[in-house]
């Protein structure tokens, strides 16, 4: 299984798609243009912290809201490389996969971490943080599938032959 | 074991007899609905993203603009204009200004049975006709156009039977705010909200609208009501005939059971930011106010706009107040003239603007300054949903909107 190691950036409950990327930007022509204004009206200075490799961890319901997609391609075009959270809402968890964002759900590591600790993360296995083992659990096969090959688009495209 | 109408409806998308919960099917979609918000992604994406594009059936699809109508400025000009010569290009039904894309889907398309993907959260409102429509991506969106077909991960239904009646002076939308004030803006993460019991068969299909179109606030995958004699009559009065009629089987199996007693519902007000914090309207009464909007998907209807109309007829909005006004689509409109009702808001000193998204979106009508506070008929109340972060939204009822924006402050009707 894939492991990487990655500093945390800690976000609440509730986290909404308004809050990922508000409204106003969503005209902008490229995520490259719209990703600064990410987390704007909670953090405005997050997103130009944000480094490759990093991890949200987050509480429950983490992009709850509109189906609008920018809010998981900003995130990973921050560079981030995996969302820890309590849970996820439902539309969301569908976008970040069809669009290869990782996504975790872990009960108990959100209430015990402190931002900007390194945590190491081994996909579809655990998570370790100051030597302790947080289990998460594993994603159904089609859902596999879908990441492996890149986001939806590109299983759809192996699927159905339409290359 | 027996299944639930949402389950119902899966089965019969995905060609089987029987489903459960946590079962992952490949299904048939009956319908597609995508507005001006993605559209463009979609269609940047069909042109980019695959070699061989085709679509699988363009009778299935309907394009709506409803976001920024018109618009607003050369981007979103070019994203409608993108969107528009796609549809003709393709010969697919296409709505420019003629209302809120759900709105559209329910007076013109929606059929009971049906399984719709929908690439805009509130997608969740045909359930009021008993079809299972569903918000996606436009990554989801794009492939269900091109292939005809998606992916489904059974749901768990959630059975809230609702007793008795809403007092005079109380909506469903205080019921609704009151749901999902109790359980939580996750309490239905991945479920459906199926409503029922003898207080559901009396609500008319504008309340089960209000209803289902909230369900994805509290997480849910959709929400929805069994398709009885009132939603017929709606589907025959416009033309239209089921797919399939549903009903829960009384063995289906239901994650969790609330029961809801509607005579002891009082007007309620979700605070800023979160949708779940709901308290009692009278709590907050005297907050002052800077606009107040009376429109949208899930509160922007004929029943609402006679609701304020009656209050705020003879009256003025207070100085201080930019009053919106906002019918859910072109039908309504014209029914809300027809019956006297644009007349009195225009007396009163409101705004009454065409039928679109407006202010619960955002972006092109209405959008609040520093500081401001809105009161709204809207879907939700984010930090910075209506405009700048530092803004505002609570949401309450058509009444309580319409008698704040006489006052100038959080008022109950």
């Amino acid at each position: 299984m894939e492991t990487f190691t990655g500093k945390v950036w800690m976000l609440g409950d509730d986290i909404d798609t308004d809050i990922i990327i508000p409204t106003e930007y969503l005209a902008l022509k490229t995520i490259d243009e719209m990703k600064q204004y990410g987390f704007s009206p909670l953090r405005p200075e997050l997103a130009g912290q944000m480094k490759e490799g990093d991890v949200i961890v987050a509480g429950k319901n983490f992009g709850c809201g509109s189906s609008r997609e920018q809010a998981p391609e900003i995130i990973k075009a921050l560079g981030v490389k995996c969302v820890i959270a309590k849970s996820f809402a439902r539309i969301f968890f569908r976008n970040s996969i069809n669009n290869g964002l990782l996504l975790m759900e872990q009960p108990d590591l959100y209430d015990d971490m402190t931002e900007g600790d390194p945590i190491k993360v081994t996909v579809n296995e655990h998570v370790e943080y100051q030597g302790k083992f947080y289990e998460i659990a594993s994603l159904p096969q089609n859902l596999v599938d879908i990441i492996s090959a890149g986001g939806l688009v590109k299983a759809m495209r192996k699927r159905n032959g339409l290359d | 074991m027996g299944m639930t109408i949402a389950e119902k409806i899966i089965a019969a998308a995905a060609g089987v007899d029987h489903v459960k919960p946590g079962d992952i099917h490949t299904v048939n979609l009956d319908r597609l609905m995508s507005n001006d918000g993605t559209t463009h992604l979609t269609v940047d994406m069909y042109h980019n993203k695959l070699t061989k594009p085709r679509i699988a059936d363009p009778d299935k699809l309907v394009f709506i603009v409803d976001h920024n109508v018109p618009a607003d400025n050369p981007k979103t000009a070019a994203a409608q204009k993108k969107m528009r010569d796609f549809a003709r290009e393709h010969q697919i039904d296409f709505w420019e200004g003629k209302g809120v894309c759900h709105q559209i889907m329910m007076e013109n398309y929606v059929c009971p049975g049906e399984l719709i993907f929908g690439a805009d959260s509130h997608t969740c409102t045909y359930g009021a006709l008993g079809a299972f429509g569903t918000g996606v991506g436009c990554t989801d969106f794009l492939y269900g156009m091109v292939t005809g077909t998606s992916w489904v991960l059974v749901p768990e239904s959630v059975k809230f039977n609702l007793e008795g009646k809403l007092p005079d002076g109380v909506y469903p939308r205080d019921l609704m705010l009151t749901i999902i004030g109790q359980i939580g803006a996750n309490g239905c993460n991945y479920q459906v909200m199926e409503f029922g019991g003898e207080g559901a068969k009396i609500l008319s299909v504008n309340d089960r609208m209000v209803l289902c179109n909230l369900s994805v606030e509290a997480g849910a995958k959709t929400g929805i009501f069994e398709a009885d004699e009132i939603a017929l009559e709606y589907l025959e009065e416009r033309g239209r005939k089921p797919k399939a009629v549903y009903k829960s089987d009384p063995d289906a199996v239901y994650a969790r059971e609330y029961t809801i007693d509607l005579s002891v519902i009082e007007p309620v007000i979700a605070r800023p930011d979160f949708v779940d914090d709901v308290v009692p309207a009278k709590e907050l009464c005297g907050i002052k106010i800077d606009e107040a909007f009376l429109g949208s998907c899930n509160n922007g209807r004929i029943e609402e706009l006679r609701i304020g109309a009656g209050i705020i007829k003879g009256k003025k909005v207070a100085d201080s107040v930019r009053f919106l006004v906002v019918p859910a689509s072109l039908e309504v409109y014209k029914q809300a003239l027809k019956e006297g009702l644009i007349d009195i808001f225009m007396e009163s000193g409101a705004i009454v603007m065409n039928p679109n998204c407006s202010v619960c979106w955002g972006s092109c009508q209405g959008v609040i300054g520093e500081n401001e506070v809105l009161i709204s008929t809207g879907t939700r109340n984010f930090k910075g949903r209506a405009g700048h972060p530092s803004s505002k939204v609570y949401l309450g009822s058509a009444a309580t909107v319409t008698a704040s924006a006489i006052t100038g402050e959080i008022t109950l009707a």
